[in-house]
């Protein structure tokens, strides 16, 4: 539970990034741009947070790109149909929260592997939703949706605001509550925890509830950017939010790791995106070296682990 | 032959090539074995049938029993019809009637053994190890074995056969050679030897006055267990009681149904029937939570995959079982945390780097330490402990055995589970011997000599 030394090459290669950009493009370090790289990644750091829990007691979430499409679209929905826009949001959050539930009762209780138990949820969510909706967008939305009646400037202030807010609370609750540090030793060794009096499978579901929240929280401000939205934008999120959580030094295998290394993993990952643009790469070579960043958290885990 | 953990299994782990020799050598058939390696055994013709078999579950029995023994490269065509018969017809030789097209997970145990066994004599063996192949045969299976044994030596194949039933070996051994402490205390014709003489090579020494036990006041019982039974756990009519201050070993070889008890008691294994009081309180755990919450600790038998939580630090593994009592108003003090885990620390002279250091890093000494230590911040009312010095140095051992008799003198009951016979003697006030999931005998301190206690555990009367 070093999470300095865990996240430790995701910030060398973060600040080199940086330094490379510095050199290179120091355009990409104008305020403008670097409010909209912040943004573009909220959705993606706030469902982290949930998922550094949900990774942390041994499991792992594949349904949350199709659970944030299904509470964006449920948020723009009743917006639509005149429910205040913030109370649409919260109906959101809980509904991401009773998805998230769902599959923590399926995981702890019936003891399914979780991988199975969301990818299942995936192709449920995704396709009931398709068929829902017919793949159209939630159009014909209040003026008041948009930003929750903020306008651009304030909307962004918000965005920024619950980020930083989640990602603190997220911290401090895996590091100072009793169920937080229940986390750690779940995924580190959830026989043992049971042992020694501890609730495992209580843990395993709050973490997917938690996970799901977050999910329903950062779909529903997502969809505020957007003046109709789409069911489908957040399809496959959840290979870029896993990714995130490991390359910041969260053990696959559960029990190491931190919401600070979490952060690192989201920035090295986001800004290699836009950092290729202002380099004059090629974008297509994105997805192929966030690929090989994973590749290289893993083997650096792996080699370290059998060193130990 | 030899008490628990005296080194048979290692043994035969080497003749095998599973484990490496630190040094000696091995002789097998006039070749001196330079390499352990598992194919290396296989090709000198030594065979090994374990304890706990081995097959594919989802596999066939006859593709179980064709694996490794068929000729032929990686595309050749499988010749079903005769795989099945060549299945039937090693089956036959150990007298076992089982369908070859049942998926090996079907099988019972014993079935299970069976086509272990057939496997193994179906290849061409030189020398043939058995560790305790008989523990889940009816008394037919084991006769129909031992006629096999006796063809087998007639024609030529060593046998070394490993087993805790005294009354099997006169039927079988030419030789036999005893075992303790990892070292061969003795190798006697068969014939020369009667089983109270055998019993006393395997406890050897004297009881020593290495533990030192401390004299506490016994109080009033902490635990009083009434006709418990258990078919989860293979436990039935167990009545014993511990008084505060009192240390109850209980002994008993491996499988006699000592950890099975614990778990009955820890909320680990349905209980059936009978009654359970701690602190004159009936209790019926379901959990561990619940019978933590009921005043009682437990400190299991593999430490390593369930004593402590590895990669979490010496400080929350010291306050893991105890978070309530380091946090104020639902949230965890750290100041108090760290404080106690000090404290324990420096009690218990734990040997780490820091409170900071995974507890994977630590010898197994001071992990178990670390897991004793923790119930030293809750202070339960009955502590059992299941095999606390497995694995540990000498050193830290006496160090255990220190802290248990202090744990006593603060008025825990202690039940002592451990297969080490001087351990039980030494520490205990009283001994309670199990054996096939029942008490059979019980001693007293000043009553007790290692024979009649390992006797009893197997099942023998003591020698007069």
């Amino acid at each position: 539970m070093r999470p300095v030394r865990l996240a430790l090459p995701a910030l060398l290669a973060l600040l080199a990034l940086l330094a490379v950009l510095a050199l290179l493009a120091p355009s990409f370090f104008a305020p403008d741009n670097l409010r909209d790289v912040v943004i573009s990644n909220a959705l993606v750091q706030i469902i982290a947070v949930g998922m550094t829990m949900v990774i942390l007691t041994g499991q792992v979430d594949v349904a949350v790109g199709a659970t944030a499409g299904v509470c964006a679209v449920l948020s723009a929905t009743l917006a639509r149909e005149g429910v205040p826009p913030v109370l649409a949001a919260m109906v959101a959050t809980l509904a991401g929260g009773s998805i998230g539930l769902v599959s923590g009762v399926l995981v702890a209780r019936l003891r399914l592997p979780s991988i199975v138990v969301t990818l299942a949820l995936l192709v449920i969510l995704r396709d009931g939703l398709r068929w829902a909706t017919d793949g159209a967008w939630v159009g014909d939305l209040p003026v008041s949706f948009q930003w929750f009646g903020l306008g651009q400037g304030g909307g962004q202030t918000l965005l920024i605001g619950l980020t930083v807010a989640v990602i603190v609370a997220g911290a401090w609750f895996l590091r100072t509550t009793p169920l937080g540090r229940a986390v750690y030793a779940t995924g580190s060794d959830a026989e043992s925890a049971q042992l020694l009096g501890l609730r495992p499978d209580r843990v395993v579901m709050a973490s997917f509830a938690a996970c799901g929240l977050l999910t329903g929280l950062a779909a529903a401000l997502n969809a505020s950017r957007f003046a109709e939205v789409p069911g489908a934008i957040t399809a496959g999120i959840e290979m870029k939010v896993i990714a995130a959580v490991v390359v910041g030094g969260t053990s696959i295998t559960g029990g190491r790791g931190s919401i600070g290394g979490t952060v690192i993993g989201v920035a090295l990952l986001g800004t290699i995106g836009t950092g290729l643009t202002f380099l004059g790469v090629s974008a297509y070579w994105e997805r192929a070296l966030q690929g090989a960043i994973i590749l290289a958290a893993i083997l650096y885990e792996t080699v370290r682990r059998r060193r130990a | 032959m030899g008490e628990n953990g005296a080194g048979k299994s290692t043994l035969v782990r080497i003749l095998t090539g599973a484990t490496s020799p630190d040094g000696g050598t091995v002789v097998i058939g006039g070749h001196t074995v330079e390499r352990f390696a598992p194919l290396e055994a296989r090709r000198l013709g030594v065979v090994a049938i374990h304890q706990h078999p081995a097959l594919f579950p989802d596999l066939s029995v006859a593709e179980n029993l064709a694996l490794g023994a068929e000729p032929g490269g990686v595309f050749a065509r499988v010749d079903w019809p005769a795989r099945r018969a060549r299945a039937r017809e090693a089956l036959a030789r150990v007298g076992a009637d089982i369908d070859v097209d049942r998926d090996a997970s079907s099988l019972s145990l014993p079935e299970q053994q069976l086509v272990e066994m057939a496997r193994a004599l179906s290849v061409r063996a030189r020398l043939l190890i058995l560790d305790e192949p008989t523990a889940s045969l009816t008394p037919r299976e084991v006769d129909r074995l031992f006629d096999l044994l006796k063809d087998l030596r007639a024609s030529g194949v060593a046998v070394i056969y490993i087993s805790h039933r005294l009354e099997e070996l006169p039927r079988l051994a030419d030789r036999v050679t005893v075992l303790r402490d990892g070292r061969t205390v003795a190798t006697e014709a068969m014939a020369a030897v009667d089983a109270p003489s055998l019993i006393t090579l395997m406890v050897g020494r004297e009881v020593a006055s290495v533990f030192p036990k401390r004299e506490v006041a016994i109080g009033v019982p902490v635990l009083e267990v009434e006709g418990l039974s258990s078919r989860e756990a293979g436990v039935s009519d167990i009545s014993l009681i511990v008084g505060r201050g009192e240390i109850v070993g209980l002994a008993g070889l491996v499988g006699a149904g000592r950890t099975e008890l614990a778990r009955v008691l820890f909320g680990l294994a349905a209980r059936d029937s009978g009654s359970v009081r701690v602190a004159g309180r009936e209790i019926h755990p379901r959990s561990p939570e619940q019978a933590i919450a009921a005043g009682i600790a437990y400190l299991p038998e593999d430490r390593r995959r369930h004593g402590v939580v590895l990669d979490l630090p010496v400080s929350s593994n010291l306050t893991l079982a105890s978070l309530a009592l380091v946090s104020r108003h639902g949230l965890l003090d750290r100041a108090a945390e760290r404080a106690t885990a000090t404290r324990l620390v420096d009690a218990l002279s734990v040997k780490t780097a820091s409170l900071d250091t995974p507890v994977r890093q630590l010898s197994g000494g001071n992990q178990q330490k670390v897991a004793l230590g923790r119930w030293l911040v809750r202070t339960p009312d009955l502590l059992i402990l299941d095999e606390p010095t497995q694995g540990v140095d000498v050193g830290a051992k006496a160090e255990i055995h220190r802290l248990v008799g202090d744990l006593a003198a603060r008025g825990m009951g202690v039940l002592l589970i451990s297969s080490e016979l001087l351990e039980v003697m030494g520490m205990s006030d009283r001994i309670l011997v199990m054996r096939h999931g029942r008490l059979v005998a019980e001693f007293n301190r000043a009553t007790s000599d290692a024979e009649s206690v390992m006797a009893a555990a197997f099942g023998r009367a003591p020698a007069a």
